[in-house]
């Protein structure tokens, strides 16, 4: 097997006299699909909150590659190659579908102080973003402004934003949330192209489609892990079924 | 592209400042003067608020603080040279922006704006109730700055016509920088923390940073505005620091249309006539002595029929003609 890309070990987050998140440990391996099921309140987002460093953990240790990388601010853990999608479509509505892509692809090479240099002009963001919007099946609608997609277009806008930089951790925060089947079909199909050059976290509550991509499946309850393992196992284990799929599954 | 000769009109209106001066009298000059100081004024709040996002309720203060700076810096008699003074001013506006921006950028949406004003008052009342710039009645600017090169002097503020070609040369200067700065890459990165900074911070742009140097370049410009504010009125008082200089510059580009630099010239250009026209007694008689009354429900007004400003009206008329 080979080396974790991104490491968590026992993190732990407070809020106050609740525990979220309690000693949760994890590997994400490139070339995996590694997905986190439980039901809603079990941690799962606070989980990825913390991986990648939107939350600050109460204590544990993440490790990037093997660099600790505990303490970094989210943005220097993007540019470190973390890139995340959120629950609730996160993009710029106000913005051109390019230009959503541009921008995100403008991380990797910020030069604020050079304002003479035209933003359209700079041709690093503009390629990466069009091999983005290429890759996501957006490339026939650039010029559109990002609010006026539909909500599957949206999110796949949200992934082709996360893919611009080329991060190879990617963290995903149920991308296929209120999508269509063909919209599911397509996601998954992208989901497990991307698998192949990414190490991949996956937060999601479809069941079946957790099922056919996944290579291991974490099981939260009440911010705890209670199996980890590849899935058949999960689905066969005892604990599992009684915590999450329910008794008669 | 159209957005290409988008430069054509700022830069025709520029050349037509510049040949006014032959044609006006001398208030009508005045008044123009006084509409591109404040233009400039209204233009470095646009970068915080039309392009960053960030509404700031105490912008004064920097204008205040460049204004002040000054006066006090040329009170040792004779003319103060100009190049030392302007950055003085500048500088010092900035370095306050950059104390105040450091803290208020810590807090967002209405605690911003209420940070923003509580700074902005501790610097009002520090004017106002010390002795440093001569407490509530402020102090006169007993000469103007020049610029002097080898004992021959190059700009001369006291004289009326070079006065007027160094605030329209401010003018065209700040304008162009902003423009600058909206098609640059930092530019765009402001458009998108304004648009989703959660976006930003997860693509990899530490947001921080990015807002605090627009906060103290917006800082630096409403300094120059007030530079520039000093030497025309050749006095400075508390009140340009006051909540109520804030208020008016928000106005202004509230007016003119928020999210474009042409919307805070125009807002600047006619919040300043209007302010003029509610005041005229040979227009509006006793009225004109309530005219904070009428250029309240005047703004009100333009507000409701014009939410996105005077700016809006050409859009609207484009979508008009498209009907027909």
């Amino acid at each position: 097997m080979s080396e974790p890309l991104l490491l968590a070990q026992s993190l732990t987050r407070r809020f106050g006299g609740l525990t979220a998140v309690n000693a949760v440990s994890l590997a994400l391996r490139q070339g995996e699909l590694h997905a986190v099921i439980g039901t809603n309140g079990a941690g799962k987002s606070t989980l990825i909150n913390m991986l990648s460093g939107e939350l600050p953990a109460s204590s544990g240790r993440i490790e990037l590659a093997g660099a600790d990388i505990t303490a970094w601010s989210q943005p220097r853990r993007a540019r470190a190659g973390i890139g995340r999608s959120y629950q609730r479509t996160t993009i710029f509505p106000a913005l051109s579908v390019f230009e959503n892509t541009r921008l995100c692809a403008q991380a990797a090479k910020q030069r604020p102080w050079a304002v003479w240099q035209a933003a359209d002009h700079c041709a690093s963001s503009r390629d990466a973003a069009e091999q983005a919007l290429a890759s996501a099946g957006l490339a026939d609608v650039p010029q559109l402004l990002a609010g006026l997609l539909s909500h599957g277009q949206q999110r796949q806008l949200e992934i082709a934003m996360c893919l611009v930089t080329r991060p190879p951790v990617l963290l995903l925060d149920e991308p296929l949330a209120g999508m269509g089947a063909e919209e599911t079909e397509r996601m998954l199909a992208l989901l497990i192209d991307l698998k192949r050059s990414h190490a991949l976290l996956l937060v999601e509550h479809d069941m079946d489609a957790v099922f056919r991509v996944a290579d291991v499946i974490t099981v939260m309850v009440n911010g705890e892990v209670i199996a980890s393992d590849v899935p058949e196992v999960i689905r066969n284990h005892p604990e599992v079924r009684v915590a999450y799929l329910g008794e008669g599954h | 592209m159209a957005t290409d000769r988008a430069w054509i009109v700022p830069v025709a209106a520029l050349v037509a400042l510049a040949a006014l001066p032959g044609v006006l009298a001398p208030y009508t000059q005045d008044l123009v003067l006084k509409i591109a100081v404040y233009a400039i004024f209204a233009l470095s709040l646009e970068l915080l608020v039309g392009m960053t996002g960030l509404v700031s309720l105490g912008h004064a203060a920097f204008l205040g603080i460049g204004a002040y700076v000054a006066v006090l810096a040329s009170r040792d008699g004779g003319a103060a040279p100009l190049q030392w003074l302007l950055p003085a001013s500048v500088a010092s506006a900035a370095a306050y922006a950059l104390f105040v921006g450091m803290l208020c950028l810590r807090t967002r949406g209405v605690y911003f704006i209420m940070v923003t004003l509580a700074f902005a008052q501790m610097a009002y009342f520090v004017f106002h109730d010390t002795k440093v710039g001569g407490g509530s009645d402020g102090i006169f600017l007993y000469a103007k700055p020049v610029l002097a090169i080898a004992g021959s002097s190059l700009i001369d503020l006291d004289d009326k016509r070079q006065l007027y070609y160094t605030v329209v040369a401010a003018l065209g200067f700040t304008y162009g920088l902003l423009a600058l700065i909206r098609r640059s890459r930092f530019g765009h990165a402001l458009t998108g923390i304004r648009g989703n900074e959660q976006r930003m911070r997860a693509a990899g742009f530490a947001t921080y940073p990015y807002k605090l140097a627009a906060f103290v370049i917006a800082g630096a410009l409403a300094g120059l505005a007030g530079f520039l504010l000093a030497v025309k009125d050749g006095t400075v008082n508390p009140e340009l620091l006051s909540w109520h200089e804030s208020g008016a510059v928000l106005l202004m580009i509230i007016l003119g249309g928020i999210g474009s630099l042409r919307g805070a010239v125009i807002g600047a250009i006619a919040f300043t006539l209007l302010k003029e026209l509610c005041q005229s007694e040979a227009l509006l008689g006793p009225l004109a002595g309530h005219w904070q009354l009428t250029l309240g429900f005047s703004i009100i007004a333009f507000v409701a029929w014009l939410p996105k400003g005077l700016i809006g009206l050409a859009g609207m008329r484009r979508r008009g003609a498209r009907r027909v």
